[in-house]
């Protein structure tokens, strides 16, 4: 396509190269030529009912209908009494298997700013703000001074912890520089960022609100499936010849990004779906899809599009241990029971992985994540609760042979390390 | 987070409750200790554990509980009072 495109002579991107269509490290012209100009008559708040005809969930782990939370923030706006809302782009990506915001504010910025511009044109907001660790940030700052748009934005720097990107975290971070979850009664899109209404939306969320304000709900659901349209972003990492980010269809499944990745699935032991707070997959049940649906008979959902791959002579209950060791040193320590409760189900977890035979270890951790979960400000210790059950289930019989003196994968006898 | 359920609640912050056993003396059939001193839901969903379900009859104790709190870590939501 020639750099110098018109509007009406851009053509929506076709199949499933989407977000990064304007290329690698995409500076503004290069963006402008692959997707057009952003038309202000699709900076209005008739965006949400095309949000809403999208079916766009968001991308930032919960995966929340987004049409739903942007009309939460507008029912809760009133311009009579200077509530105008607060929308936030955020990237801050505290998940260690999660690149994929960190590639997208690198190669597509102009893409979120987009969608960050229309979001908060759609809900009237007084006030924008993307917030991005260090090494994303300045990629969204360059791209923010070569367009004339742009220049509301207020870029703030987030904290490299599991935590920050944690949405009440992200308004607390902005607000009064401490990235830790706050304890609330109320939603934050009723009152969040000094009392305003407030959106926070994952950075891939708003790229794909950009495209969609662009090309429309049908484009979006040209792929996809009726339940899960458009593409998402995924990380796969692990047992793999290179960590990648691929874009996908909502309803591919797991045996296709994986062989798409050169990974032999003769290979493979399991997979860590949706994060360090997510639930395995084990191989046998690696053709379900990423769907809601396809997901939810497994305990588990994409979540950030986080794909972490065991290999079959790994040690799942080693791996899930240093996992959960690594969850319990990232608590905000303001929460007692998640304050002692994580590090107490990683000491026992790191028992059982370690060749500990006693057989009341299984019982112990289980009633432990039953004294954790609800019991916390933010999903910390909910989230580290479902990933210790879902190891206990999913690699039932390794808990088994560990404690009979045995691990199924590394051919060898488990034993105790000394220290 | 989640809307608390309907009716009122007695609302725990976590960030602040350090666990110093007041509510707990004063609502013996809603909340007892866990291992670490903290107070824990005896009824109720495990998602119900930071909004805690009152009875009428428990109203006036769980006021008194949110006023003698000494960390003021507790809150009564979704009350008509």
């Amino acid at each position: 396509m020639s750099g110098t495109a018109v509007a009406g002579a851009i053509r929506p991107p076709g199949g499933l190269n989407r977000l990064f269509s304007a290329g690698q490290d995409a500076d503004y012209r290069a963006h402008l030529a692959a997707f057009g100009a952003l038309a202000p008559s699709s900076l209005t708040p008739e965006l949400v009912d095309e949000l809403a005809r999208s079916g766009l969930s968001g991308r930032g782990g919960a995966g929340f209908p987004v049409a739903r939370k942007v009309g939460a923030v507008s029912r809760h706006s009133d311009r009579l009494w200077a509530r105008s809302p607060v929308v936030i782009a955020n990237g801050a990506e505290g998940e260690p298997r999660s690149i994929k915001d960190s590639t997208l504010l690198r190669h597509a910025p102009h893409l979120v700013i987009d969608g960050l511009l229309a979001a908060g044109a759609a809900v009237g907001a007084s006030k924008l703000y993307l917030y991005a660790p260090a090494g994303s940030i300045d990629y969204a700052r360059a791209a923010a001074r070569e367009r004339k748009d742009a220049r509301s934005i207020v870029f703030v720097e987030a904290k490299d912890s599991f935590i920050s990107g944690e949405a009440s975290a992200v308004v607390n971070a902005i607000e009064n520089g401490i990235a830790l979850p706050t304890d609330r009664i109320v939603r934050l899109t009723t009152t969040g960022l000094r009392r305003l209404p407030t959106l926070v939306h994952n950075v891939e969320t708003l790229a794909q609100v950009g495209l969609i304000a662009r090309f429309g709900a049908a484009w979006f659901r040209s792929l996809g499936s009726e339940r899960d349209p458009g593409t998402r972003l995924v990380t796969v990492s692990g047992f793999v010849p290179q960590e990648r980010v691929l874009e996908v269809a909502g309803h591919t499944s797991i045996a296709d990004i994986l062989e798409s990745c050169g990974v032999p699935l003769d290979g493979v032991a399991a997979v860590l779906v949706g994060g360090y707070h997510g639930a395995w997959i084990a191989r046998d049940n690696l053709t379900a899809n990423l769907s809601a649906g396809g997901l939810a008979p497994h305990g588990a959902r994409s979540g950030a599009g986080i794909l972490y791959v065991l290999g079959r002579h790994e040690c799942p209950l080693v791996a899930s241990a240093s996992i959960v060791h690594y969850l319990a040193s990232e608590s905000a320590r303001q929460c007692g029971p998640c304050l002692f409760g994580l590090p107490e189900m990683a000491s026992l977890l790191e028992r059982l992985a370690t060749g500990d035979r006693e057989q009341g270890l299984r019982r112990q951790l289980e009633a432990l994540t039953q004294s954790v979960i609800g019991r916390g400000s933010c999903h910390h210790p909910d989230g580290t609760a479902g990933l210790v059950l879902s190891t206990l289930s999913v690699f039932a019989a390794d808990v088994d042979a560990h404690l009979t003196g045995r691990c199924l994968r590394t051919a060898q006898p488990s034993r105790r390390s000394n220290g | 987070m989640a809307e608390p359920p309907l009716g009122p609640v007695l609302h725990i912050d976590w960030t602040r409750c350090d666990g110093r056993g007041l509510c707990t003396e004063l609502l013996p059939e809603l909340l007892a200790r866990d291992k670490w001193g903290y107070p824990v839901a005896i009824t109720g969903a495990p998602t119900a554990r930071s909004d805690v379900a009152i009875t009428p009859r428990h109203l006036d104790a769980a006021t008194d509980a949110v006023a003698l709190c000494p960390l003021l870590a507790l809150t009564i939501v979704g009350s008509s009072r």
